[in-house]
């Protein structure tokens, strides 16, 4: 996060260095596009944060936890299509489930779906993408996580 | 004014009643709403209200210096396997949650991106952040993190190829959201 924003201050005085009228033609151009999106995100981010206090911790290694086989994979990948949790909630997580017997294979599933597919994302990427093609890529991701979790079943299995 | 209301007509409402629902929930000592505010959105605001102006403004600079011919070149239609390689080196390189890669992935399309490339770059951008693999080493290993990327690469190439036939097809376009 400081890099980010370290590397922007330094591409900002340097754009503005060279050409002045240029760089605020870019900052303006960008942060009409945020204040657009603004309202969205706003109202997506609500739904999520509601959505994870009925979802606790608990309730996920409870449902991952127990369930075995192709059951296991459905669930994760069910529950990591949904949520939508930051790196920094949901690896710590991923460790307490493989701790509590969750095998890697599910665990990977439930990250892919988790990073690649967005159901609460959705109103989002709608407006940049239109309802027809973010089904797709959804859909799509969500049957490739499913793949990426066999394929990594079955290497762990040959290792 | 109308076109405003029209367009986000879902998210003001959802907006004012999450702020009435806090409001009262702070006035009435009401603890699942205070923790509902406090735990969870919160944490998304903050994350939202820093990194993402700042990809705007890394977006607006990128779309007033970046010469549309350029991006043609080494990322369009014709740029091949290096088109492909350099927009996941892009991806890897960035932070921040799946809706931020959205905005980049329309500049990326206005400026001549071709659209298997567009979507290698949204599932490049949500597997593979060098910042999140710190933290996923961490917790999970080495070897889990390395599997799992190695074997995750094919498959969003594969759903890259099959959106951008799809996307060429349809003709299909990036709005500005």
């Amino acid at each position: 996060m400081q890099y980010l924003l370290a590397i922007t201050a330094l591409l900002v005085i340097i754009s503005f260095i060279v050409d002045r009228k240029k760089t605020i033609q870019g900052i303006h151009k960008g942060l009409i596009q945020f204040f657009r999106i603004l309202p969205t995100l706003l109202s997506v981010i609500i739904i999520i944060s509601v959505v994870l206090f009925f979802v606790s911790d608990k309730l996920l290694i409870e449902y991952l936890g127990k369930e075995a086989g192709l059951g296991a994979y459905i669930s994760a990948a069910t529950i990591g299509s949904v949520s939508l949790l930051p790196g920094f909630i949901a690896y710590p997580l991923a460790g307490i489930l493989v701790q509590s017997g969750v095998s890697y294979s599910v665990i990977a599933v439930f990250i892919t779906t988790l990073m690649m597919v967005g159901i609460l994302t959705i109103p989002i990427e709608v407006r940049y993408f239109g309802l027809k093609t973010t089904i797709i890529r959804n859909v799509l991701s969500f049957f490739g996580a499913i793949i990426v979790g066999t394929l990594m079943a079955f290497t762990y299995y040959l290792m | 004014m109308k076109t405003i209301l029209k367009k986000y007509k879902f998210d003001f409402p959802i907006i004012l009643v999450f702020v009435l629902f806090v409001g009262s929930s702070f006035y009435f000592n009401y603890n699942p709403g205070k923790q509902i505010f406090k735990d969870n959105f919160w944490m998304f605001f903050k994350e939202m209200l820093v990194i993402l102006p700042v990809m705007f403004i890394l977006i607006g600079l990128f779309d007033v210096w970046i010469p549309k011919e350029r991006i043609q070149k080494h990322i369009g239609n014709a740029s091949g396997l290096k088109g492909m390689l350099l927009v996941m080196l892009l991806a890897f390189i960035q932070a921040g949650p799946l809706y931020a890669a959205f905005p980049v992935a329309y500049l990326l399309w206005k400026k001549g991106c071709s659209p298997v490339n567009v979507f290698i770059y949204i599932s490049a951008f949500t597997t593979a952040k060098i910042p999140m693999l710190t933290f996923e080493i961490g917790f999970l290993g080495v070897k889990f993190s390395m599997l799992r990327i190695l074997i995750t690469i094919p498959v969003f190439i594969l759903i890259g190829i099959i959106m951008g036939r799809y996307f060429k097809r349809n003709k299909c376009k990036i709005n500005e959201g």
